[in-house]
């Protein structure tokens, strides 16, 4: 009997192994071991390639000291500020809009969605045509609130942010609406129809029925967003470039900038790793916030 | 139920407002879509025409015969199949054996991969990029492919499908002496196809519309992907805007089509790998 079930047990053991082997190995090398080599290159002044000293708390002490780092975090932040709840809101907003549909809501679905499923580079060459500063056909609408002049948005240090965060909303909004029409389908029907006996006008009955049922994936739906958001390059390298004078640079897009134009290993290690503490409080955050969801 | 689909003033109201909100949403497509089929000096008159007048393929045909896009279509199709297989085929045995099997180092494992979530994979883009330099693979089909081989998410994601699978199939087919190997082929894939087509069709969406690593990897446009080869070009073309916009379109009308086939797998795929369902 025991002999056997340990040869029954090596046996599951080599099986699992050869299972788990190929896709191990390749998140060790190419997921776990960069990982800590960020960490380590961000304590030395190495180049992009080739190796570098330990240089300690240099990178750091520098960090601390560069403007244009504090400014990519504001940026960062002020980017995460226009686009999370706006997102969110919108989301909800379209997901109550397209659900009350019946013969043309597949239409209107796609019609919101289709936009997620670009690649970023379609949606901001079309933004940048759409608001080209002389042919651009969104200009119509902005010299109405510019005395009739046009506004060259992403050479404008006021403009710039907002607008490439409205293009993000414009772009991602679709996900979130996805999820939010899923919510809305998981709440039974019954409520709803007990609240309209009782009289309960749509407003209380999303304010005391849709809402509180709904937070589980509101919840959801904004730290998604939040972390998604805090990686942000893409949409502001491709529209501003992070001009005009810094006035839209990104932490991620500070550490494209120090790595490969400016040969700074090391330094942009070190701006990767506090993106990276970031990120992981945001993750925490978002874990506590959707176990306390699921535990209502 | 009667009650709701009655028609109503504010359900009018609300209906109209919708249907502007959707048309409103969806005019930067239209506009770039006319755009592309008008002659170039056509898309530069004030006003500008809402529908192309006359309207001509010109733009498209310099776009594909004058451009890499046609290369660029090529390395994104074969970058984003290499990777959609492997990605899955990787999860796929990892995740079996994670969710039936037992065996030393296992919640090691397990807790490796759910720890990486928290990792954002941009911030690794210095040591990645050592590394493929280390491996001569900058400017490479592997070195586009491989740090993309990496989604944890999708061995959650097959682990929750499998753990639903009853027991006794996985026993009753270990007595009839099937190995591990045929179990998960020919009893569990195929319990999964529909999972399995859902995240092939999204992991597949994602590597076409990738920006950031195949961005930061190649550098030679002969090597770009489809939304890297396109920035660069852009600014080469000017203010040609006809060029551009039927470009973006030749870029974004794959996805755009496989949405409109697969609808309801992209939908499921998206809703599995943000955490819903499943």
């Amino acid at each position: 009997m025991k002999p056997k079930s340990r040869r029954r047990n090596l046996r599951m053991w080599r099986d699992a192994f050869l299972l788990v082997t190929p896709f191990t190995l390749l998140y060790l090398i190419f997921f776990i071991f960069p990982t800590f080599r960020m960490v380590q290159l961000s304590f030395t002044n190495a180049p992009l390639v080739g190796s570098g000293e330990f240089n300690g708390l240099a990178n750091y002490q520098r960090l601390i000291n560069d403007w244009v780092f504090w400014k990519s975090l504001k940026n960062t932040g002020y980017f995460v500020l226009l686009t999370v709840v706006p997102n969110t809101a919108f989301g909800l907003m379209f997901a109550l809009m397209v659900v009350r549909l019946k013969r043309i809501q597949s239409m209107v679905l796609a019609a919101f969605f289709l936009p997620f499923m670009l690649p970023v580079s379609v949606v901001t060459l079309t933004w940048q045509w759409l608001l080209d500063t002389q042919f651009g056909i969104s200009q119509y609408v902005l010299r109405l609130f510019n005395e009739g002049k046009s506004i060259a948005v992403f050479n404008d240090p006021n403009w710039a942010m907002p607008v490439v965060a409205f293009v993000t909303i414009w772009w991602k909004v679709g996900f979130n609406m996805l999820l939010f029409i899923a919510g809305l389908q998981a709440i039974s029907k019954e409520y709803y129809e007990a609240a309209s006996l009782d009289g309960a006008n749509n407003l209380q009955i999303f304010r005391h029925i849709t809402w509180p049922l709904l937070w589980p994936i509101t919840a959801l739906v904004l730290t998604l967003q939040l972390i998604a958001q805090l990686k942000i390059f893409d949409q502001v390298y491709l529209l501003t470039g992070g001009g005009p004078f810094n006035s839209t640079i990104v932490v991620l897009q500070l550490m494209y900038r120090e790595a490969f134009q400016n040969n700074r290993g090391g330094y942009a290690s070190a701006i990767a790793l506090v993106l990276f503490i970031v990120i992981m409080v945001a993750s925490i955050i978002q874990y506590r916030v959707l176990r306390t969801g699921a535990a209502r | 139920m009667t009650s709701t689909s009655r028609i109503t003033v504010p359900g009018l109201v609300g209906t109209a407002f919708t249907v502007f909100m959707a048309a409103l949403w969806f005019f930067p497509l239209y506009w770039a879509a006319i755009t592309s089929l008008k002659f170039e000096q056509d898309t530069l008159t004030k006003p500008p025409g809402w529908f192309p007048n006359p309207a001509t393929l010109k733009a498209y045909g310099r776009v594909l015969w004058e451009s890499n896009l046609l290369r660029w279509y090529f390395n994104t199709v074969f970058t984003g199949l290499v990777i959609t297989f492997f990605v899955l085929l990787l999860c796929l045995l990892c995740a079996y054996a994670i969710s039936q099997l037992s065996f030393p180092g296992k919640t090691l494992l397990y807790w490796a991969l759910l720890a990486g979530f928290m990792v954002p994979g941009q911030a690794l883009t210095v040591p990645q990029f050592i590394l493929l330099n280390d491996l001569d693979s900058v400017n490479t089909y592997q070195g586009i492919i491989l740090p993309q081989l990496i989604a944890p998410i999708v061995i959650i994601i097959y682990k929750q499908f499998f753990d639903g699978i009853p027991r006794d199939l996985r026993d009753s087919a270990i007595i009839d002496g099937a190995g591990e190997f045929r179990i998960l082929f020919n009893i569990f894939l195929p319990l999964n196809w529909g999972i399995t087509w859902a995240l092939a069709i999204v992991t597949f969406i994602g590597a076409w519309n990738a920006f950031f690593w195949p961005f930061i990897i190649t550098f030679s446009e002969q090597m770009m992907t489809i939304p890297v080869g396109i920035t660069q070009v852009s600014d080469a073309f000017g203010v040609f805007y006809a060029r551009t916009m039927a470009m973006a379109l030749l870029a974004g009308l794959p996805v755009i089509i496989a949405y409109l086939i697969f609808q309801k797998r992209v939908t499921e795929g998206i809703m599995v790998t943000a955490g819903l369902k499943g």
